[in-house]
């Protein structure tokens, strides 16, 4: 067959290419720390259909109005969500325009929820298979992303909104306006 | 003076292999004397073998002693300490001794010690001097992993003065998995090091032909065989300990074990072209070099600490370092050795493309995109973090790229068997394609019809039910009890991949997942099943206690129970989902109990998994095709020597 010499040496090159990256890799221990990819990014297009009666579901568009905006992943199933909510409430006062993408829910769960614990949301986005969550960048619910008048990310919050997380998020919101 | 006996064994062993290097190369350097004259020199070569055998001996003492450290709970040897405590069940005493880092690559060492003496005691068939070069060859690679242990990861280390307990074992790791998986796979990765001992063996000796593939087939066969029942134990082990209901995770653990697996499926199919049509010589070396350099390679990811994982048990670039060395003197070596050398084997015979070897050849190609996919999704965020970029890689790209290259790969799987060696004709191929074909498109069209699947699925399930046609395709028209069991071995293991195909397929179509906050006595929907939450009790274990949910699932008028489990554990303190699985022969039902919030709701996740087992079904079928075909070989052989011998008579 037609290889050639050289090409024997192929593997070995292949090899030592590998043995390079590897070992800078332990020489410089990678930051473990997590940070959002997403921010400095526009939100993906989506398009999610209603799924509490009498609220509009969630588009991209929705996020591209001018006005910055919360857009809160939750789920009914989500206890964290529940710990959650009053802070959402709070925020919903101090005038924070709230949008909800619900992951991977049931409307009759939903409506319970939100007789429950309130409700901030001016639209309700449902995600069925949580793709919409994915593309934000988001694993786990809940999360909140800060999206400027563009529809570009600046800041995201990973888990349950505390007490204290309240002013730096509507800071972050106010300073967009 | 267990832990001692233990370290002193394993010196013992290190340094009897270092005595089987010299030994060997030594006995390689022996200049023939010339024709006619008697050769009166002291022949050193005959201790290769005996050495080999005692090394191996050694250093299962060393890890004999190390079990018995752990099962005595002798609490002033340090990895007792720290992985191990009084209270804990003898079985996991037991199997914590390879639950942590120096005791696993004790265990990594003891399966590499073995796999030596095993070569020395049973290879009869090899050539004298291609047998002492590889001897040679494992001897130099267990020299290096046995100065590892010693030097910087002594599992024999004492501290003093004792502490009163241990830390205890990771309770994710309190399993009887522990006791099944390590070993198992680690005979299949370990294993695989014969594989590459032999090829440098050949490659020194210039001996790459038929008769050392014949030789080498059983060795690479056996550790196949312990390496897929190892992935397939390991991946139903993730599946119910970790209770996320996923049965692969793309860890880079889990690639650490699928790369060799992998590249031994490659040599297990290029190794009988070399054995029964005398090609693929270079090619079937190259292989067996990189099957157990991907074992080293996933060795040391793991144990290097360079990625994070449950399996990463102490993070010390030290070791990383140690390791590396290592890795860079055998691979690099035998690639430079394969560079220099293979040039100088004669070429095998060539064939045509539209040929059994044609098909083998694509076969081998194909799984060497994907192990190569595998390896740079694997090392890419290693890579991209040594230039300061963060990313990480999972699931939806080796979805999306290992996917497609394994169901071209599953397609020609289907059609090799029915394809003539040397040189077959298109149409022919395809008119004895036809059952299969059919199958395939039938069972397309029905999904098409009657269900809404993504695309990769869809094709997964068409493209099984053809394989598994074609699978059998081979005996029909055959009388069964004459066929070869090699053959039976071959259609086994390709049915089990159509198998495993279909539940992964399946699993991924058509789960169905429920995630409610549900209150006691509240009916939940989960695929054919209604399952209530009759209640909550506590539960108290040996060295836990957990809350333990009471569901009831019905289906139909059958009703059963389930009870899964939020664990704590006092030594170390963590948390556990002990997920409770009912298996149906057309599914399971996975609940995992989650948290209660306020007012006396649970967190319940429920998934509906139609045909899933057929995963773990498949993946024994495989093994067990292999293990057919490794016992017809062995006694095809017998018969062929009783025949010669009769012969000679």
């Amino acid at each position: 067959m037609g290889v050639k010499r050289w090409m024997l040496w192929v593997p070995l090159a292949l090899f030592a290419g590998l043995f390079v990256v590897v070992a800078i890799g332990l020489i410089k221990p990678a930051d473990r720390t997590i940070r959002s990819a997403m921010i400095g990014q526009p939100v993906p297009d989506f398009a999610l259909s209603a799924i509490v009666p009498g609220k509009p579901g969630l588009d991209a568009a929705a996020l591209r109005t001018g006005t910055p905006h919360l857009v809160n992943v939750f789920a009914s199933w989500c206890l964290p969500c529940i710990a959650e909510a009053p802070q959402l409430m709070r925020l919903k006062t101090m005038g924070v325009p709230i949008e909800g993408i619900a992951v991977r829910d049931k409307a009759a769960d939903l409506q319970a929820f939100l007789q429950r614990n309130g409700d901030p949301y001016d639209h309700v986005g449902d995600d069925k298979r949580s793709a919409v969550q994915v593309s934000l960048g988001s694993s786990g619910v809940p999360e909140s992303f800060v999206v400027d008048g563009e529809g570009v990310i600046v800041l995201q919050h990973v888990g349950d909104i505390r007490d204290d997380d309240v002013d730096a998020i509507a800071a972050a919101v106010r300073g967009e306006r | 003076m267990m832990a001692e006996a233990g370290l002193a064994a394993l010196w013992f062993a290190a340094a009897l292999a270092a005595l089987q290097l010299v030994v060997a190369a030594l006995g390689l350097r022996r200049r023939p004397v010339p024709d006619g004259a008697d050769d009166t020199r002291v022949d050193i070569r005959g201790a290769v073998r005996p050495v080999a055998i005692v090394q191996g001996l050694m250093v299962l003492v060393a890890m004999a002693m190390l079990i018995g450290v752990f099962l005595g709970s002798d609490m002033s040897v340090r990895v007792v300490i720290e992985n191990s405590h009084s209270a804990k069940p003898w079985i996991y005493k037991f199997a914590g001794a390879w639950g942590n880092h120096e005791g696993s690559m004790l265990l990594w060492v003891t399966i590499l010690g073995l796999a030596g003496g095993a070569v020395a005691i049973f290879e009869r068939r090899l050539d004298q001097r291609t047998l002492i070069a590889t001897l040679g060859a494992q001897a130099g690679i267990a020299l290096g992993f046995y100065a590892f242990l010693l030097f910087s990861s002594n599992p024999f280390d004492r501290v003093s003065p004792a502490p009163r307990d241990g830390l205890g074992l990771n309770p994710l790791l309190q399993d009887p998995g522990l006791a099944f998986h390590p070993p198992t796979l680690y005979i299949g990765y370990v294993g695989i090091s014969v594989a590459f001992s032999f090829a440098v063996g050949a490659l020194i000796t210039r001996d790459v032909g038929p008769a050392f593939a014949r030789a080498m087939r059983p060795w690479v066969l056996g550790a196949w065989i312990f390496l897929t029942l190892g992935i397939t134990a390991g991946s139903y082990w993730a599946y119910y300990e970790l209770g996320w209901g996923g049965w692969w995770f793309w860890d880079p653990v889990e690639n650490a074990s699928l790369m060799p697996w992998l590249a031994a499926t490659a040599l297990l199919h290029s190794v009988t072209v070399l054995a029964t049509r005398d090609g693929l010589r270079a090619w079937t070396v190259m292989l067996a070099v990189v099957a157990f350099s991907m074992s080293m390679i996933g060795t040391f990811l793991v144990r290097s600490g360079i990625l994070t994982s449950v399996h990463a048990f102490a993070v010390d670039p030290k070791r990383g370092a140690f390791i590396l060395v290592l890795l860079a003197l055998y691979i690099g070596g035998a690639l430079a050795l394969f560079a220099a050398r293979v040039g100088t084997v004669r070429a095998g015979n060539v064939f045509d493309f539209v040929s059994r070897e044609g098909a083998l050849v694509a076969n081998n190609l194909l799984l060497s995109v994907i192990l190569g996919v595998v390896l740079i999704g694997t090392l890419y965020p290693i890579g991209a973090g040594a230039f300061g970029v963060q990313l990480s890689i999972g699931a939806p790209f080796f979805d999306k790229t290992v996917g497609p290259i394994a169901l071209i790969l599953v397609a020609i799987m289907a059609a090799g068997p029915l394809i003539r060696w040397r040189r077959d004709k298109a149409d022919a191929i395809v008119a004895r394609m036809t059952w299969p074909i059919a199958a395939t498109f039938f069972t397309g069209a029905g999904l098409f019809v009657f269900t809404d699947t993504g695309v990769l699925p869809f094709l997964g399930l068409s493209l099984a039910t053809g394989l598994a046609v074609a699978s059998v395709a081979p005996l029909w028209g055959r009388n069964w009890r004459r066929t070869p069991m090699v053959t039976y071995g071959m259609v086994i293991a390709h049915l089990g991949i159509a198998v495993s195909l279909a539940g992964m397929a399946s699993d991924s179509a058509f789960t169905r997942e429920t995630l409610v906050a549900a209150r006691v006595g509240q009916p939940v929907n989960a695929g054919p099943y209604v399952v209530r939450l009759d209640g909550i009790t506590p539960v108290v274990g040996e060295n836990w206690s957990a809350l333990e949910a009471h569901l009831s699932a019905t289906r139909g008028v059958h009703t059963v129970t389930l009870a899964p489990q939020a664990r704590y554990f006092a030594n170390p303190v963590t948390a556990t989902n002990e997920s409770a699985i009912l298996t149906t022969w057309d599914g399971q039902l996975y609940t995992v109990l989650g948290q209660p919030d306020t007012d006396g709701r649970w967190q319940l996740r429920l998934w509906w998994k139609p045909f899933v087992t057929l995963i773990w079904f498949g993946g024994a079928l495989i093994a067990l095709g292999g293990a057919l075909s490794l016992v017809g070989r062995w006694r095809r052989e017998r018969r062929v020597a009783a025949r010669q011998e009769g012969a000679w008579a």
